[in-house]
């Protein structure tokens, strides 16, 4: 959108901005879907409700869909024009969409499966054998889950978040679609990478797409680590 | 009967069950019968595991279940003491961690104490803080049966206690239960495919065949009586 812009004088270095913003929006992330990924992973592990099939599936479409046809859909749907983006400007002012929090908003939507997908094999791995000898030990569910079952599925939700982490890093059709490619607001470094070819800034976009690929393989080499140790321990 | 444990249950599916069994305080009965005809539900429900569809179990005077008043204690709620089959121990819990999560309404220095006097019990001196992945399955299952007893529970329950155990730590299990049965007035319930088993440290007997408790009474007179249902089904 603005590759003639501040960036266009940093051509060849890093986008330091881009990957603070890609950092915070993959931190925040993070945080609003861990508390969502223990509740809805234990959820499906452990529900015999009729509609779990359906709502699982519906909680992996960001997996399987196009990032275009969700972030058409996001932008749709928190659009001005929407009752979401209404609401929204009424409550707080400002516009949903282009704007950081509409990116986070979409960021947490497209991340829901890779936080609670692993976190839901967790709890199952855990068994219900288990859920059953924390009752007749006295356990409140709530108590089984906290001294029975995250103790035991804690690498399988961490796995989650670092998954979770690093795709946020590597979104660029959704946060395109939905927050545009502002400098400082929704340019994230996938963002800027593309910016970067674009303006035929090979070197610079050669040196943030090696950051992120470092960022990326540590934290799956840590997913994988805990994924290694969880099975160890089990 | 206002002590030990009365159990009712009924249900035409998706698990058949017609049971009335009736076991008195001391006394030790064991469930029989083919694979699938029933034995573990019937433990489950009593601890409040399962919950059949129609059923009163009475623990000590006390309703755990009357599906006709609508009373259906929840499993914490029940002092049932249970042995699963795999044991179930908490696999990030040592010995004696395992056994204290059975009784956290104690102030922690008095679980402890508590802990490891179960533990001594079931002759496992020493192995407190052994994680049970590093425990032998004889080890494993005491450790399990110590954690049953840690909630002073009114009825004993141990669903198949000794299928999968070499010969030593039968003959072993077989004495540590005689020891808790002569040291508490506990009803005792376990569930075995194997009547010599039965015949060895059950009082009572109960014959299950497609749900139904067909026979119930002293182990010894069923076994020797030749026409009772649980000799014919040894014979086939």
């Amino acid at each position: 959108m603005d590759s003639r812009g501040p960036a266009r004088r940093a051509d060849s270095h890093m986008d330091w901005e881009a990957l603070k913003l890609s950092l915070l929006l993959g931190a925040l992330t993070v945080a609003i879907l861990l508390p969502l990924a223990l509740v809805a992973g234990r959820w499906l592990a452990t529900t015999r409700m009729r509609g779990r099939a359906f709502i699982a599936a519906a909680l992996t479409l960001p997996l399987v869909l196009p990032p275009t046809v969700i972030g058409f859909y996001l932008l749709v749907g928190m659009g001005p024009d929407s009752p979401i983006g209404q609401i929204w400007t009424t409550l707080f002012g400002g516009a949903l969409v282009f704007s950081f929090k509409g990116v986070l908003i979409a960021s947490v939507l497209v991340n829901l499966p890779f936080a609670i997908q692993p976190a839901q094999r967790a709890f199952e791995a855990v068994g219900q054998e288990l859920r059953d000898a924390a009752a007749t030990c006295g356990h409140s569910s709530w108590r089984s889950f906290w001294r029975i079952e995250l103790p035991l599925a804690w690498p399988g939700v961490v796995t989650g978040a670092v998954l979770a982490f690093a795709h946020t890093l590597g979104e660029f059709g959704v946060v395109l679609m939905v927050g545009g490619s502002i400098p400082g607001e929704t340019r994230t470094l996938a963002l800027s990478i593309y910016d970067r070819v674009q303006a035929f800034d090979n070197a610079g976009a050669g040196r943030m797409a090696a950051v992120l690929m470092v960022i990326s393989l540590v934290a799956v080499t840590v997913s994988f680590l805990l994924g290694g140790r969880s099975r160890h321990h089990g | 009967m206002a002590d030990g444990l009365a159990i009712t249950l009924r249900q035409d599916g998706p698990i058949t069950l017609d049971v009335d069994i009736v076991v008195a305080p001391g006394q030790t009965l064991a469930l029989v019968g083919a694979s699938g005809a029933g034995k573990t539900t019937v433990l489950r429900s009593i601890a409040g595991l399962y919950r059949p569809r129609h059923g009163r179990i009475v623990c000590d005077g006390q309703a755990w279940l009357d599906t006709g008043d609508d009373i259906d204690l929840r499993a914490r709620a029940r002092r049932a003491g249970f042995v699963f089959q795999s044991y179930a121990l908490f696999p990030h819990l040592s010995a004696l961690a395992n056994v204290m999560e059975a009784m956290l309404d104690r102030p922690r220095i008095e679980r402890e104490g508590r802990a490891a006097e179960l533990l001594a019990r079931v002759h496992l001196d020493g192995l407190g803080a052994h994680l049970p992945a590093s425990l032998s399955g004889g080890q494993q299952q005491r450790v399990a049966l110590a954690r049953a007893l840690a909630r002073d529970p009114q009825v004993l329950l141990l669903d198949e206690p000794f299928s999968a155990v070499d010969h030593p730590t039968r003959r072993a299990l077989h004495a540590l239960l005689a020891e808790i049965r002569a040291s508490t007035p506990m009803p005792i319930v376990f569930v075995s495919h194997d009547v010599e088993d039965a015949a060895r440290a059950a009082d009572q007997v109960c014959f299950l065949q497609s749900g139904k408790s067909v026979e119930a009474g002293a182990t010894r007179a069923i076994l020797d009586d030749a026409g009772s249902h649980l000799a014919r089904w040894l014979a086939l």
